[in-house]
């Protein structure tokens, strides 16, 4: 829970992270693209966070069920997204240091 | 079973501010595929000090829920991780990308049950996070869904209009914006399960009519969904970290969607609204095709190949479908032995997902250097003996410069027509999406190896060897 002071500065995080996101990955190239995409489900798996907070607060049975079906869900996302990213990018090599 | 904080406030938070670092170097050190790697874990470092600091820093109750979702959740994640092909990696991003979506509609769900249950007053701004977590949570589950259905050919790949959809939608937005307000006025959770259901159809009339090759478009635009749904819920919840991370993947969508509508020409407008290739089907006229084409074998291309000196292969989604990746690389280690110069053109929107082409050549071992996208090779066509168009259609058609009648005019295009000559690799004289003939067809250098693109290269493989 938080006051209107803390939504001014959320936003100012919010703004910012938009613009080093932008720079960051315009500077990905097309050739990892896809690793980019899987890679980033992976971080949006972030709300894993979220997820254990109200997980961990949840009184009635209500609650602690959402919030295990929310840690699962974010865990997929956390587990596969990084899993299949690392499995993409071992495969990706410069030509003379192939096997 | 419950633990109590172990971690002072301040120091949660140095973690969260560490994580957030630690991601941004990871996606930084995505530039290059000789760093990507270590980015990538990072990233996943990154990710193992925010779940500590929560766990550490926060008075958990309840731990058997916990650890039971992140054992099942962690058990899909590995198992489909490691076993999805390649060619099916699209499919994989697109659920992915629902599960992100859902996990944060369910966090907003269940912090207002816990807010109703409190019976503290519920401020406005807290309300309409909620409100909108769940909402582009709830999209993206479903968009992602369909999304899902029509690359795995569940659900028609063909755009399917309902005939009053925007009615529809704008009725079903202004359903969502009404229960954002009820909930503001008298927090509940019927406004708010009203408005999730809204946006679980939403999500589904959204993506529907959207055709089987704008899908690296809807991939990305959910991609940026899933994030821009986490930073809602950052918003919720009042947690930083959500917030930055849900924003570098909501601009890392936002960014791949830019790539590829402008690779197509065409504005994230048009793509939404959907139908392409259908409503524009008029000018082909539906007159029959009576231009002659010329037709070869394998032995025709194999000796073409053979004596070429250098040779841009032009990969498409028909490479994917025949999942003729190891053919084409054995072809190209044949051609290479010869001294042939070999290199492949990869267009940003061939395959169903940014870069799919990229991964699919680099599963087969091409390694990355050979691999150039459109800037970098659009000037060596003319200087290259033969161009092999490999299940790509659209992105070939030199129309798309000269034709301003042609729905795709404007299009970026691979400069195939430029090569002294092309072998066209294809199942039949079928349109490409966009519903036009491809004029290269007909050009004097074009010549048409109609079936199978794994047997065809396989053909060719065996003729060259026997050469």
């Amino acid at each position: 829970m938080f006051d209107a002071e803390a939504l001014i500065i959320a936003l100012t995080v919010f703004v910012l992270a938009i613009f080093i996101g932008y720079e960051v990955i315009t500077k990905v190239p097309p050739t990892l693209h896809t690793p980019l995409m899987s890679g980033s489900n992976a971080i949006s798996g972030i709300v894993i966070v979220g997820a254990l907070l109200v997980a961990g607060q949840a009184e009635g049975v209500l609650g602690q069920i959402l919030g295990a079906v929310a840690i699962g869900l974010a865990m997929i996302n956390v587990v596969g997204g990084f899993m299949v990213t690392d499995r993409m990018l071992k495969m990706f090599k410069r030509s003379g240091d192939r096997s | 079973m419950s633990t109590e904080a172990l971690l002072d406030v301040n120091t949660t938070s140095l973690a969260y501010i560490f994580t957030a670092i630690l991601f941004i170097v990871g996606l930084k050190r995505l530039g290059s595929p000789a760093t990507a790697r270590s980015g990538n874990r990072l990233s996943s470092l990154a990710m193992l000090v925010a779940v500590l600091a929560t766990v550490l820093g926060n008075d958990l109750m309840s731990w058997e829920w916990i650890i039971g979702g992140a054992l099942v959740g962690s058990a899909v994640g590995a198992f489909s991780a490691r076993k999805i092909a390649m060619t099916d990696m699209p499919q994989l991003v697109a659920v992915f990308n629902g599960f992100g979506g859902a996990a944060s509609a369910v966090v907003a769900a269940a912090e207002l049950v816990r807010l109703i249950n409190a019976g503290d007053e519920i401020a406005e701004h807290v309300s309409i996070t909620i409100m909108a977590s769940v909402i582009v949570g709830s999209v993206t589950l479903t968009g992602s869904f369909i999304a899902y259905g029509k690359l795995q050919g569940i659900i028609s790949t063909r755009p399917l209009l309902l005939p009053i959809r925007n009615v529809i939608n704008v009725a079903l937005l202004f359903g969502m914006i009404a229960s954002t307000v009820w909930l503001v006025i008298d927090p509940s959770l019927t406004p708010f399960l009203i408005a999730g259901t809204i946006a679980l159809a939403l999500g589904i009339l959204v993506v529907i009519p959207i055709g089987g090759a704008d899908m690296p478009v809807v991939i990305a635009l959910l991609n940026s969904y899933s994030g821009i749904a986490g930073a809602a819920t950052g918003f919720v919840l009042g947690n930083t970290v959500l917030i930055i991370a849900g924003s570098l993947v909501g601009a890392s969508g936002l960014i791949l969607t830019r790539i590829m509508t402008k690779a197509m020409n065409r504005s994230l407008a048009n793509v939404m609204l959907g139908g392409f290739g259908v409503e524009d089907g008029a000018s082909t006229g539906g007159e029959e095709e009576t231009r002659p084409i010329r037709s070869i074998q394998a032995d025709d291309a194999a000796m073409m190949l053979a004596y070429a000196q250098s040779v841009i292969f032009v990969p498409g989604y028909g490479l994917a479908v025949a999942q003729a990746q190891h053919q084409v690389r054995e072809l190209a280690d044949l051609l290479k032995e010869k001294g042939i110069s070999v290199r492949y053109a990869i267009h940003p929107v061939a395959g169903r997902m940014p870069g799919h082409m990229n991964v699919l050549l680099a599963e087969a071992n091409v390694p990355y250097d050979e691999l150039k996208d459109l800037d970098e090779i659009n000037g060596e066509f003319s200087r290259t003996d033969v161009a092999v168009v490999i299940g790509a259609n659209d992105v070939t058609n030199p129309s798309a410069r000269t034709d301003r009648t042609s729905p795709i005019y404007g299009m970026p295009i691979l400069n195939v027509d430029a090569a002294q000559s092309v072998i066209m690799m294809k199942r039949g004289m079928s349109a490409g999406f966009a519903g036009v003939q491809n004029e290269l067809f007909f050009l004097d250098k074009t010549m048409m190896l109609f079936g199978d693109a794994k047997t065809s290269v396989e053909g060719i493989v065996s003729e060259i060897k026997d050469l």
